[in-house]
């Protein structure tokens, strides 16, 4: 456990400069290192290729390749983009790096700006961020009266330049093409893809973004080679993970633990198990957008590859825990009333699929359901899922589609009924 | 009449705007400039923001429409927003939701008669592992009970 972004996370002063370069923390040393030897940018793209590195925000697409595709002969302006719109119900890992150790994030930024030959970077943070984004500023205040970064990094005559962008308030400029147009000064929506912004992304030019987590990652990639990270984690999902775990656990909160680690051992032993008088019913493993897993999953691992085996997705690891005392037709309306909030309106599957989920899930949730609504959800699924520009559509109608499934008694009972009784018991006190 | 920036608040905008290859990138920050300097954005705010960034007023008008965060009327002196997202949910969200509308007598979306609350639903904070949170004018509050909030609305000034 916290062996790589939180090895240090408990030292009140390793949000200034002196305490992440003390000695016991050794902050910056890479970059010194990277910049002082001239080392090919190449070669650190090569080295992040050979850890595995898989991006951390949701999306799981490996980092080193992703930045191979930033076109290397071309006299356009390249840039870095850092991705840290936290909204993702469920995930709280990025504010947590951020606020205790945004110099971590900083010197993962030099590093992988200077790999893909940008000289202008920007940390897209979320616009409630507000205390979060003066940390950054004060970080990076402190790094630039350094030196590090500037128009001679570490006097080597590299060039970087970073701007602090806070958002303001939209849940869809976490995609990415979305927060280019936003970061651009239009409204936040979604672009068609191809083009990928590698090759055309911000004003054009080739665009890397990436999450806060992922690019928290390279300086120990970096600095101790990918062999080292390989040491944690499994073959196809190398390396640790934060995960934000949520919910009527005993000790709810970010953890850094191997990828591959049980979802078992992390509400178990990890979070100390459920609170008193609540038992395990159902957990959302990724992040608000992935498909719902009954109690009986609880063995599976927390891995790319295990919870896609498992009919879920890792996605960025906010572990959502439900005990028995939540109705399932409630919470799959709460992310659904979500999602309809939060639809930028852009493609009408999303727009409007979103509105109808949430009407006949309010319905079914008030007792006034029909007993072909749960059909009629699945049906809608079926006409969101795939067909929008960006994957909102698909992120509002996996947790409806997987809870109808999973839950479909439920479902049924709130119909027959005409009453929540999950809720009922619960206030209680018999379930 | 034409709204007005002070020079230092004007300034300060310029420098924002030089820091991005286009003007148009500016528009958020500078936004966050006039709803500080005017306590909202009101039309006049976005037509001096469209001057600022060379662009038609609809424009500005479009962008502020679009995010949640920017005030087209003007809020209390303390907005309340309450995350009621699923993992504060799951934590009692909904009774720290209920009670303030009880105890503010307004429903979210409004403001107090008296101009010193308003009270906003908002979508997750991401204070999940902390709900339910609620932030007060940006500032995170969380782990929260009835008792707790009420203390905190209590000593405000």
């Amino acid at each position: 456990m916290n062996e790589i972004l939180f090895r240090h996370i408990h030292r009140p002063d390793l949000r200034g400069l002196a305490g992440y370069e003390s000695p016991e923390v050794g902050g910056y040393a890479v970059a010194r290192r990277v910049f002082g030897d001239r080392v090919a940018p190449a070669e650190i793209i090569e080295t992040v290729k050979q850890s595995g590195l898989r991006g951390r925000g949701g999306a799981g697409f490996p980092t080193g390749m992703k930045w191979g595709f930033v076109p290397k002969a071309t006299a356009e302006p390249k840039y870095l983009v850092v991705n840290a719109d936290e909204s993702e119900p469920g995930t709280f890992k990025d504010r947590e790096l951020m606020e205790k150790n945004p110099h971590l994030l900083l010197e993962g930024i030099l590093l992988s700006s200077y790999a893909i030959g940008a000289h202008l970077a920007f940390i897209y943070i979320r616009g409630e961020f507000v205390q979060v984004a003066g940390i950054l500023e004060q970080a990076l205040a402190e790094a630039r009266a350094k030196g590090y970064f500037g128009r001679n990094v570490f006097g080597s005559g590299y060039e970087l330049e970073l701007v602090v962008h806070r958002g303001a308030g939209a849940y869809i400029c976490g995609e990415e093409t979305a927060l280019l147009d936003s970061l651009e000064g239009y409204r936040g929506q979604p672009r068609l893809k191809p083009p990928f912004p590698a090759v055309k992304g911000l004003y054009g030019g080739p665009t890397v973004i990436n999450n806060v987590e992922t690019l928290c990652n390279v300086p120990y990639i970096v600095g101790e080679g990918p062999q080292a990270f390989r040491k944690f984690g499994t073959e196809k999902s190398p390396g640790t993970k934060v995960f934000s775990v949520s919910g009527p656990v005993r000790r709810p909160g970010n953890y850094e633990l191997p990828l591959g680690v049980s979802l078992r051992t992390l509400i178990e032993d990890v979070c100390g198990g459920m609170r008193e008088g609540h038992q395990l019913r159902a957990v959302i493993p990724g992040g608000s957008s992935v498909p719902v897993l009954d109690a009986s999953k609880v063995d599976t691992r927390l891995d790319f590859e295990s919870l896609q085996a498992a009919g879920s997705m890792l996605g960025s690891a906010g572990v959502i825990v439900m005990s028995h005392r939540m109705c399932m037709v409630r919470a799959t309306l709460n992310l659904t009333r979500f999602y309809r909030h939060e639809s930028c309106g852009k493609c009408t599957p999303c727009r409007e699929g979103t509105y109808w989920m949430e009407k006949i899930l309010d319905r079914i949730e008030h007792g006034l359901g029909q007993p072909s609504d749960p059909d009629l959800l699945l049906d809608l699924c079926g006409t969101l899922l795939g067909r929008s520009f960006c994957p909102l559509g698909d992120a509002a109608a996996m947790p409806v589609e997987s809870s109808v499934r999973t839950f479909r008694e439920e479902y049924d009972a709130h119909i027959r009924e005409r009453r929540c009784t999950v809720r009922e018991a619960a206030l209680a006190g018999t379930r | 009449m034409a709204l007005e920036l002070r020079p230092e608040a004007l300034e300060e905008c310029r420098r924002i705007i030089a820091r991005y290859p286009r003007r148009r990138s500016a528009i958020l920050p500078v936004l966050y400039v006039a709803q500080r300097e005017f306590g909202y954005v009101p039309q006049e705010a976005e037509e001096l923001v469209a001057g600022l960034l060379e662009l038609h007023p609809e424009e500005v008008s479009g962008v502020v429409s679009f995010y949640t965060m920017f005030h087209r009327q003007p809020p209390g002196k303390y907005v309340v927003e309450v995350c009621r997202t699923l993992s504060c949910a799951l934590m009692g969200a909904d009774d720290i939701a209920s009670h303030l509308r009880k105890r503010l007598g307004i429903d979210p979306g409004e403001t107090t008669p008296d101009g010193r609350f308003t009270l906003r639903n908002v979508e997750c904070l991401a204070a999940c592992g902390s709900g339910p949170a609620v932030q007060i004018n940006g500032v995170y509050h969380e782990n929260l009970t009835i008792q707790a909030l009420d203390r905190i609305l209590d000593s405000l000034p």
